[in-house]
């Protein structure tokens, strides 16, 4: 049934870029954003992903580490670019107009560097005092405990984060450039800017670091072993703390990067950014499978797609179905591939 | 679980607990003529079957038949595929291949609690209680069809009958009107009654009100075999019943276990205490590696050759 | 050693609460209603309001503590007794709100309804709830608990994204919302024409408006909403009612059988599958109801971008563990120490610490707030909280989740599961030899009815 609607919907587009509906420059447009947007979801996946199938629950305070990424990149890059224009406190707190700062990767690409990194680390930190503080009082109990848990790990993070940072949704990047790169293709305009093209390369390079490390490594192996298949856990007990923590450091990191890069891309940050993105990142998770790196890439990049494509068939008003649709997919997988595109067959 | 979860529901299973009616689903004319060979005195029957789980193959092809009114034992080594056949026979998996007779009718890949509900229940052999109910809720919990499990009698008060009603008049209200919760009551007042009495034989009354979480490893095998009594089955599988017990209920209970039989109960009993499967067993099958490797009475079992390499070094 | 005492009372309170039991649930109710009622009336009069200004404050708490009571109430059949992890409940609610709007609004407002009779619009508000509820019983059935989980809070964004989305606008008013609900019960009971705001009050409106102003409440307003609150306890107490007999029955065992084990009870010959279902439309129907009544009729004014948020969902949920899930008591007073004394009383706070004339300096932000602390000079900081007091609330709530789950897994209240049975277990009329009845005298089973 829902091939057979994918399907159709292929022809459809087909249809529509023959009859010139479909302008293929648009059509490109949408597939870069999607990819763009969909790398986000499937970097700040692979944490979710590894933590759900190494601590085997559930964590709804996944996207508050996004947020985290967001906020303490944010603030350091500020602090970089800023000097001067305002007071340390004002700066820290993204007081300064967006314009007068210039965070961009053109104007100050030393702030955004750095601002990445500061992102990554202190999202680890943050991640690791929680598991020390929440979950590692908790380490037998069942996944939904843990679960109701990271609910109100996700409050007390949100809410702390609103209380510093205030409850406006401000800007915060600079302009920058933009290269229109399809006329010389000949598909018509089609532009790509700077700040998608790092989050392209940072991401690139995160998956790349990430695979290196569960592959090459003695610790990523048995993190991979743990993740892959959930009964060698259970076999082996309680995994170590030594993976756990490195869990929460490779996920943690990772959510921090995904949220410093999505305020690149989308230009504003808020306190609840990471909440709002959270059900699109479990979709991402479940497409590609739980416990699977690379499906969570590839499950973010499809349903980043999906959401810009859509646009092709719920247009004007009813652009606002996107997200019901959206979700309504990851419902569907849920019910007819509960193991994702990458997972194996579940045993009992 | 997902056994259970991704098999097709062959929902026709339901009606009809008289066994010979053939089910439409199931046209196929060999499974009818197994059906009509198998003999009546053979409640339980399995031809050729086979449970892989990935590469593993746990039962494979394996066939026996269980008499009617009989304790028959089934033994073989760890890992010979005793559990897997009873979750097949059981309906928790769903067989790779082969069919399972109930009473001559096709059970094959039934629901578990469509399986139960002919009849043949199954206890667990690492005993699973209701750990946060009570005792004698997990046993209130065991007899089938109760007018109670509809949510409307649950809920809707009933409509007495009118005291100028003579006794076969209230029956006659009584069958047509509504009773609702008063029914529910009614009989499960009468199901109470034998919740304590079963519990008082299997010497456990006293721990009515506690949490089944709250029992010793033997008491909770003692409710569980008092649990499958409670849903007035027609045969039962125990899959090591005894483990945990100690001696002197041991006897007790198979002693209880000849009584029921007597009255008409079928038994098949997974045991590896073999003093016991001998002492109590007429008909005993060995199962290794997934195979039926002999079957018979005690003593031929005792001498068989193959028994013993299987079991190689243990004492028969 | 020295808090020894205080917690062995504890204790003592929470085996005394634990034993069950009809009169003792009562009682326990009537006595944290009264408590409640008591604080509330004590703030309003603290903070100098008139009499209609306090019994304001006792029945927005009255109100409140309802809605919560019936929701969780809702929540503890699918959760508490059946174990499905539903954390879709704001979308049922908005199903019941929206639907109740839409049957029995009027025809002629934006967005258009159909002005059926009221009763129609609640029972089929209901009826809709139930049938999102059968479409959402369908990964209930199938998908383990945090798969479920995550399929309801699908689900419940869902409902709420497409109520915001235009092409709905309609029926939903899309982000304007809508304010096209039936005038409540209470309206009609006192008014010649309920839906107009200006209508004269009818006869019993006249008695009833008459003896409040004797009093000196002249908010024909307040003694509406206080009379809804009334009906709403009403309400309360038949859910009540029908969760407890729901519970204390063989359905409800098998319910709990599911929760503690569904492939025993499957091998017991219960078919588990249905008894998802209905529960979950039960549930469902009981969120829609819930919906319907508070936000619907009880607020008269619905938004999704406000309304039935996912936080929504967790407020509940908090609720009922606070309460201890599978206790229908429990869910009740959960229900009510939820929504008086963790929701509605910190917004009283910042009023509460105007008076005592600190004046409280407004510090902009944290730094500005935390600095001053150095010189060892608080108030900025307390200010600073006061100002934020609806985070600070958020954060409280989360801490106590997190506290919940990592000390008191069974509830605040303690282990308060009550014996599913429609008789007391513990009694045998028919004993042979000698009484096992006579165990102690406990008794079992909430066999309160009958
Ligand atoms: N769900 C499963 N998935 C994979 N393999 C399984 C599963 N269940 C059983 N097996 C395998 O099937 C084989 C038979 O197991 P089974 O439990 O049926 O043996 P048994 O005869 O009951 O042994 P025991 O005497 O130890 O209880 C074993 O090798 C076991 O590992
Ligand atoms: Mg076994």
């Amino acid at each position: 049934m829902a091939g057979a609607v994918a399907v159709l919907l292929l022809l459809d587009l087909l249809r529509r870029l023959v009859d010139g509906s479909l302008g293929p420059s648009t059509l490109l447009t949408y597939l870069w954003t999607g990819l763009v947007i969909g790398l986000i979801y499937g970097l700040a996946g692979i944490g979710l992903s590894l933590t759900y199938s190494i601590l085997n629950f559930a964590n709804f305070a996944h996207g508050e580490y996004v947020t985290v990424g967001a906020f303490s990149g944010f603030s350091t890059a500020y602090l970089v670019a800023g000097g001067g224009i305002a007071t340390l406190g004002n700066l820290f707190l993204l007081r300064p107009a967006a314009g007068q700062v210039g965070v961009s990767i053109t104007s100050a690409p030393f702030a955004v560097v750095v601002g990445l990194l500061v992102a990554v680390v202190a999202t680890v930190v943050v991640a690791l005092v929680l598991d020390r503080v929440v979950y590692k009082p908790m380490r037998s109990a069942e996944g939904i405990s843990l679960l109701i848990a990271s609910i109100g790990v996700a409050f007390v993070v949100r809410y702390l984060l609103a209380i510093v940072y205030g409850t406006q949704r401000p800007g915060v990047t600079a302009g920058t450039q933009r290269y229109f790169v399809g006329e010389a293709l000949g598909l018509g305009r089609f532009i790509v800017d700077a700040h998608q093209l790092i989050i392209l390369v940072a991401a690139a390079v995160l998956v790349v670091g990430v695979h290196l490390l569960l592959t090459r490594t003695k610790l990523g192996k048995s993190m991979r072993a743990m993740a892959d298949n959930e009964d060698l856990a259970r076999v082996t007990g309680i995994p170590t703390e030594r993976v756990i923590r490195s869990t929460w450091v490779l996920g943690g990191g990772l959510a921090g990067a995904a949220g410093f890069l999505l305020v690149l891309s989308q230009g504003t940050i808020a306190y609840n950014i990471g909440w709002r993105l959270l059900l699109l990142i479990f979709a991402a998770v479940i497409l590609g499978g739980i416990g699977s790196v690379y499906g969570a890439v590839l499950g973010g990049i499809i349903i980043g797609i999906v959401q810009q494509a859509s646009a092709v068939w719920l247009s004007g008003v009813w652009s606002d179905m996107t997200l019901p649709v959206t979700f309504a997919l990851l419902i569907v997988i849920l019910l007819i591939r509960p193991q994702g595109i990458y997972g194996g067959v579940e045993t009992t | 679980m997902s056994d259970t979860e991704e098999q097709p529901v062959e929902t026709s299973g339901e009606t009809g607990e008289s066994g010979d009616a053939p089910e439409p689903g199931t046209a196929d004319s060999a499974v009818e003529e197994a059906a009509k060979t198998t003999p009546r005195g053979v409640p339980l029957r399995i031809q050729n079957l086979r449970k892989e789980f990935g590469g593993i193959t746990a039962v494979a092809d394996a066939s026996f038949q269980v008499e009617a009114g009989s304790l028959t034992g089934l033994i073989g080594p760890n890992g010979a595929g005793k559990s897997t056949t009873f979750n097949c026979i059981a309906g928790v998996h769903r067989p790779t291949s082969g069919k399972v007779f109930f009473q001559g009718e096709d059970i094959t890949g039934l629901r578990p609690e469509q399986v139960a509900n002919k009849g043949l229940v199954r206890t667990f052999q690492i005993a699973r209680e209701m750990e946060d109910m009570t005792v004698l809720e997990n046993m209130m919990l065991a007899p089938r069809g109760q007018v109670g499990e509809s949510l409307f009698n649950s809920v809707v008060p009933g409509i007495p009958a009118p005291r100028f009603l003579d006794d076969s008049q209230r029956q006659r209200w009584e069958r047509v009107v509504p009773q609702g919760r008063r029914a529910v009551t009614r009989q499960e007042e009468d199901l109470r009654e034998r919740a304590w009495e079963t519990l008082e034989f299997f010497e456990i009354d006293h721990l009515a009100g506690e949490y089944a979480g709250s029992l010793s490893g033997g008491q909770r095998k003692l409710l569980e075999m008092a649990r499958v009594l409670m849903t007035d089955p027609e045969m039962v599988l125990l899959d090591e019943p005894l483990a945990g017990v100690n001696p002197t209920l041991e006897k007790k209970l198979l002693k209880r276990v000849h009584d029921l039989r007597e009255e008409g109960l079928t038994f098949l009993l997974v045991e590896h205490d073999m003093d016991v499967i001998m002492n109590n067993c007429e008909h005993i099958i060995v199962m290794h590696q997934g195979t039926v490797l002999a079957e018979g009475e005690a003593d031929d079992i005792r001498n068989d050759d193959r028994v013993i390499d299987a079991y190689l070094g243990e004492t028969i | 050693m020295s808090d020894e005492t205080p917690r062995e009372r504890f204790s003592g309170l929470r085996a005394r609460f634990s034993q069950g039991g009809g009169t003792t649930d009562a009682s326990l109710l009537l006595v944290t209603m009264v408590a409640l009622w008591a604080l509330f009336a004590a703030v309003g009069m603290y903070l100098g309001y008139d009499t209609a200004g306090v019994l304001g404050t006792v029945q927005s708490m009255t109100f409140l503590v309802a809605v919560y009571a019936l929701a969780v109430l809702a929540l503890n059949l699918q959760w508490g007794y059946a174990g499905l992890f539903n954390i879709g409940v704001a979308g049922f609610m908005a199903v019941g709100a929206y639907a109740v709007g839409f049957l029995s609004g009027s025809p002629d407002a934006t967005p258009a309804g159909l002005g059926l009779p009221l009763p129609i619009g609640i029972i089929g508000a209901m009826l809709i709830a139930a049938v999102v509820g059968l479409i959402a019983a369908f990964p209930a059935l199938r998908l383990r608990a945090d798969y479920l989980a995550i399929a309801t809070v699908a689900m419940s964004e869902i409902i709420r994204t497409t109520a915001l989305a235009r092409p709905l606008a309609p029926i939903t008013g899309a982000g304007q919302g809508t304010r096209n609900f039936p005038a409540n019960p209470a309206r009609t009971l006192y008014y010649e024409n309920p839906a107009d705001v200006t209508s004269a009050p009818n006869a019993v409106g006249e008695a009833v408006f008459g003896v409040f102003e004797s009093f000196g409440v002249m908010r024909t307003n307040l003694v509406v909403d206080m009379t809804y609150t009334v009906l709403l306890l009403v309400v309360v107490g038949l859910v009540y009612w029908l969760s407890r007999r729901t519970g204390n029955s063989p359905f409800g065992r098998v319910l709990k059988a599911i929760r503690e084990d569904e492939l025993v009870a499957e091998s017991l010959g219960k078919d588990t599958r249905m008894f998802k279902i209905k529960i979950f439309m039960l549930g469902c129907a009981l969120m829609g109801l819930a919906g319907a009544l508070w936000q619907g009729l009880g607020n008269g004014s619905v938004n999704p971008t406000t309304n039935f948020l996912p936080v929504l969902t967790f407020y509940i949920f908090i609720a009922l563990i606070i309460g201890g899930s599978g206790s229908n008591t429990g869910s009740v007073l959960g229900g009510a120490v939820f929504a008086a004394l963790l929701f509605l009383l910190p917004t009283y706070i910042s009023n509460i610490v105007a008076t005592f004339n600190l004046r409280l300096p407004r510090p902009n932000s944290v730094i500005d707030a935390f600095t001053p602390l150095l010189s060892a000079d608080p108030l900025p900081l307390v200010g600073f909280v006061v100002a934020n007091i609806d985070s600070m609330r958020f954060i409280i709530i989360g801490v106590l989740l997190v506290w919940l789950m990592q000390n008191r897994p069974d509830g605040l209240l303690g282990h308060r599961k009550e014996v599913a049975s429609s008789v007391d277990l513990m009694r045998r009329d028919r004993t042979r030899g000698q009484t096992a009845a006579t165990d102690g005298g406990r008794t079992q089973g909430g066999a309160d009815d009958e």
